[in-house]
């Protein structure tokens, strides 16, 4: 379980999250959406620790997470982009991953090789593979050692539908085993498809926050998408 | 300790397998072979060696320590989504770029050395000492630069900066002082600026391996009375270290405060 506290956070002038509090219970899929600059991004790596929040707490089940970096060792992050060092091999960052990990014994990392169909890749220097496998890569690290807690960020740009399809399987069986999972994308119906509940953000604030289907019903849509362009439309008019 | 050194390892790993690293090592070979063949004796080797090591480190050390870090910036997303702390993780990348090129250094000039039978000589071990502590210095404030300022570009040019006010401006500076005050006897002052430019420093200290010192005149044998005794070694060796921990504990603290 994630328990976030009038978290905030501001990159100079510019504050991009405003007092966010929420929960998001464990064996559950949370999405994260809003327009560009929302704060979607900055409230995923404030949880993993990248970003180091202004004040606030974060809580993941039950430890701090701000300035504490043992509290990460249950929980996998997968990011938006994957630049890893050109002349490291996927080997080496699953190497390296395990050997900071020492000690959890859940390590899966074989098995999701062969599920992200990276076997032909795993040896070659990261500057050899194409931005998808790259993805793969990430998602492998992300994954290996059955997180209880996962953030994924944009976790299918870029994968190819078989691997997506794969990585969707993955995440639907960790929330039924009782991981925490948040997610951003921008594809509304991979969010539908995968998420319980919704966090709708605007410029930092939260506009919604319940399930999925409190959503639809009250926008009186039946599609994610159509509910999201309705909110949106109203609090962009409502800044106009 | 056990992370840094796990961390270290797989920065190691990247940069040794980097063609700029090879060049870099080539480089020193043939320059320091070219020179060994076409001079008679390590002295006038060491002479022409001096000049490329102290203009050449410090610069590639700036260019190559500020991009690592902006290059990198994925990669030190992950290790900070790691169990880890920031210091382990910044002690690992600072080591872990400046090593190699400390070793391609050692390498490229003492292989050379060693086939000609001049490796162990005191210029040429002073030579590699001082290039060795250059390396180090450069890459610490290097690395501060790159995580300081967001930005590529102009952290390329804080860096190029910082080098160019350390190899040449300080100089000038220097100069236009013992001429301003002429009359004044400098020559404590003279040795107290020296001993705040790495660069400086590391000049003064191979000059003075050899009978060179003389033909600087008094200034020569102040430096040689100063430099030349305990307290003037003590000192200097001091002062590179502190040229090395000071942008390191700055940059460390930088670090832990950043966000990514």
């Amino acid at each position: 379980m994630i328990s976030i506290n009038h978290l905030q956070k501001s990159f100079r002038s510019l504050r991009v999250i405003k007092d966010l509090t929420t929960t998001l219970p464990s064996g559950s899929v949370t999405a994260v959406i809003g327009p560009n600059g929302s704060g979607k991004t900055t409230l995923m790596k404030s949880i993993v620790g990248l970003v180091q929040p202004d004040s606030g707490s974060i809580l993941v089940d039950g430890t701090t997470t701000i300035n504490n970096p043992s509290s990460r060792m249950h929980i996998g992050y997968m990011s938006q982009v994957a630049r890893y060092p050109e002349n490291l091999t996927p080997t080496d960052l699953i190497q390296m991953v395990r050997g900071v990990r020492a000690g959890l014994t859940t390590d899966i990392a074989d098995e999701l090789i062969t599920d992200m169909q990276l076997e032909d890749h795993i040896k070659k220097p990261m500057r050899a593979l194409s931005g998808g496998t790259r993805q793969k890569v990430g998602a492998v690290i992300a994954f290996m050692f059955r997180p209880t807690t996962l953030l994924l960020d944009e976790p299918t740009a870029g994968l190819d539908p078989v691997v997506t399809e794969r990585l969707k399987e993955r995440i639907s069986a960790l929330r039924d085993g009782g991981t925490t999972i948040l997610i951003t994308s921008h594809v509304l119906s991979e969010i539908q498809e995968l998420a319980d509940r919704i966090i709708y953000l605007h410029e930092g604030l939260v506009m919604f926050d319940g399930a999925v289907n409190e959503l639809l019903a009250q926008t009186g849509h039946t599609s994610l998408s159509k509910s999201v362009a309705s909110i949106m439309s109203r609090e962009l008019g409502g800044v106009q | 300790m056990r992370t840094t050194s796990l961390l270290l390892k797989y920065v190691v790993r990247d940069v040794m397998r980097s063609k700029w690293l090879g060049l870099y090592l080539i480089f020193f070979a043939a320059v320091t072979e070219g020179l060994l063949f076409f001079t008679a004796g390590e002295a006038k080797t060491v002479v022409g060696l001096m000049n490329v090591v102290l203009l050449l480190i410090p610069l590639a050390a700036a260019v190559f320590g500020t991009l690592h870090v902006h290059h990198n910036r994925d990669f030190v997303e992950l290790m900070l989504t790691q169990p880890v702390s920031r210091n382990a993780i910044y002690v690992a990348l600072y080591l872990g770029v400046s090593l190699p090129f400390l070793i391609a250094f050692v390498v490229g000039i003492g292989v050379p050395a060693a086939v000609h039978g001049v490796l162990l000589t005191a210029p040429i071990l002073t030579l590699l000492a001082t290039g060795c502590a250059l390396t180090m210095v450069f890459f610490a404030i290097a690395y501060l630069i790159g995580v300081v300022v967001q930005d590529k570009a102009a952290a390329m040019g804080v860096a190029f900066i910082s080098w160019l006010s350390f190899a040449v401006l300080y100089d000038g500076v220097i100069l236009v002082l013992t001429v301003l005050f002429a009359d004044y006897p400098l020559e404590k002052a003279t040795i107290a600026m020296v001993v705040c430019n790495p660069i400086d420093l590391a000049r003064i200290i191979v000059m003075l391996t050899f009978d060179y010192a003389a033909l600087m005149g008094y200034t020569g044998a102040v430096f040689q009375e100063f430099f030349g005794t305990a307290t003037g070694v003590v000192i200097s060796s001091c002062s590179l270290i502190v040229w090395t921990l000071l942008p390191v504990f700055i940059g460390r603290r930088a670090f832990g405060r950043k966000d990514w």
